[in-house]
């Protein structure tokens, strides 16, 4: 195989990677790509979120006071750039988080490991979706239907589980790339490891790498 | 709204794959002098006359949009690599060549900011072109050769064409891995009748016994 970009910096520029996959900018894009591509929650990021957060508010201050203080345009533009791009990646994080909360709420709430993967705040929001969502659908629909199958979760007092509870479909195959040098994964369905080297993109079932994203594996 | 692009067309929007790919860094020669930029992140410059400088993508693009800058295209994306390039993606039918992970987006957005930066813009762009459409496809054709596997690897696919073959595969494997385990994986046919096409993957009931409803 042709390994030829005929650039000579990619070694260079493997160890700038690895200096700038230090930036919390960096850090925020990764968990928000993995956040996204996954289909379950993924654990919240608390001390990347809130240093983000100050970063931002602070730049934002920054920016503020370099108006004030008449500095050039171009370079005021050029910073608020970055806020809006910091900015953009920190509100779709929590953005599709919240998607899925409001999918699989239930799911959730029920579930230890997945509910201890929230922060305070989307918990308090989970639990106020759940309320509103009981009480939305006791009014318009179950308080209508004949005693045994008024319950939220369940079709009928006979089901055996919770069977109305949507769940998150983690039979699904996801698209990877591997972090560091060499990634070696152990498939279900033959005894020979499937090797992943820097520039391989394997699509895997989830379940596979669900424990090694954002140590091994990075998903695309 | 921040960035929620439908997953059932592709799992990224082609402006939020743009975004991750803004942050590669291109080199640029910038015609005026600045101090060096603080920014979240990253730190880059200062900025000399006429000193070549690497920065993201998306500062090289704002600068040149201003007349700060010229913007030297990288390497990868001179004629003579192209042009090998393409011939190796030709000949060897059932691998990829090596391409920059970002090189769709990279190159598109240099065509649109700094053609007067690229000798011979239309040949880079009719290779590229070419390229792109020789690869999607060998995508395509290789996949027709899917056996049912639990994984599949593609050595050096790029992002837009990941994210563009992607429901696709996922869709394809899910088949496959249904088919070899049939009691491990939901029922989809159950569900597709009674639920629209759109809400189908949204709403999946677990595996559990379901109390069958009378069926309209």
């Amino acid at each position: 195989m042709a390994e030829d970009i005929g650039d000579g910096s990619t070694a260079e520029m493997d160890d700038y990677e690895t200096l700038m996959s230090t930036t919390d900018a960096e850090l925020l894009k990764t968990a928000w790509r993995n956040e996204k591509a996954a289909p379950e929650i993924l654990q919240f990021q608390a001390q990347l979120v809130k240093r983000a957060k100050e970063q931002i508010q602070l730049m934002e201050e920054t920016v503020e006071e370099y108006e004030e203080s008449g500095m050039d345009p171009l370079t005021v533009s050029l910073y608020q750039m970055d806020l809006d791009r910091a900015h953009f990646l920190l509100r779709s994080y929590l953005r599709v988080r919240l998607q899925k909360l409001e999918k699989y709420m239930f799911y959730i709430w029920k579930n230890e490991s997945l509910w201890s993967r929230l922060s305070d705040p989307e918990k308090m929001f989970v639990q106020r979706c759940i309320d509103d969502m009981e009480k939305h659908l006791q009014e318009t629909v179950l308080s209508k239907l004949p005693d045994n199958y008024q319950s939220v979760r369940r079709q009928s007092v006979i089901s055996e589980e919770d069977d109305m509870v949507p769940e998150p479909q983690l039979d699904t195959f996801i698209a990877c790339k591997a972090r560091n040098r060499f990634v070696s994964l152990r498939l279900a369905d033959s005894e020979r490891p499937l090797e992943m080297e820097r520039h391989d993109v394997s699509f895997v079932l989830y379940k596979v790498i669900e424990d090694k994203i954002g140590a091994d594996i990075d998903l695309v | 709204m921040a960035g929620q692009s439908d997953p059932h067309v592709s799992l990224f929007s082609p402006p939020e794959v743009e975004f991750m790919a803004e942050d590669e860094l291109v080199e640029i020669v910038p015609n005026m002098r600045m101090d060096p930029l603080n920014f979240i992140c990253g730190d880059f410059g200062p900025f000399y006359p006429q000193i070549p400088v690497k920065v993201p993508l998306w500062l090289a693009a704002a600068l040149k949009k201003r007349g700060k800058c010229t913007i030297r295209p990288p390497q990868w994306m001179s004629i003579e690599n192209l042009t090998k390039v393409l011939e190796g993606e030709r000949e060897d039918r059932g691998t990829f060549q090596a391409v920059p992970f970002h090189y769709i987006e990279i190159s598109r957005l240099l065509f649109d900011h700094a053609r007067d930066d690229i000798p011979d813009i239309y040949m880079v762009r009719s290779l590229i072109e070419d390229i792109r459409d020789v690869r999607l496809h060998k995508v395509e054709t290789n996949l027709e050769k899917f056996s049912a596997t639990s994984a599949v690897k593609i050595a050096h696919l790029s992002a837009m064409e990941v994210n563009v073959v992607r429901p696709f595969v996922v869709r394809a494997l899910q088949a496959f891995y249904k088919h070899d385990n049939p009691v491990l994986m939901v029922d989809l046919d159950s569900v597709s009748d009674r639920q629209s096409h759109v809400t189908r993957q949204r709403q999946m009931p677990n595996n559990a016994q379901k109390q069958p409803l009378k069926r309209r």
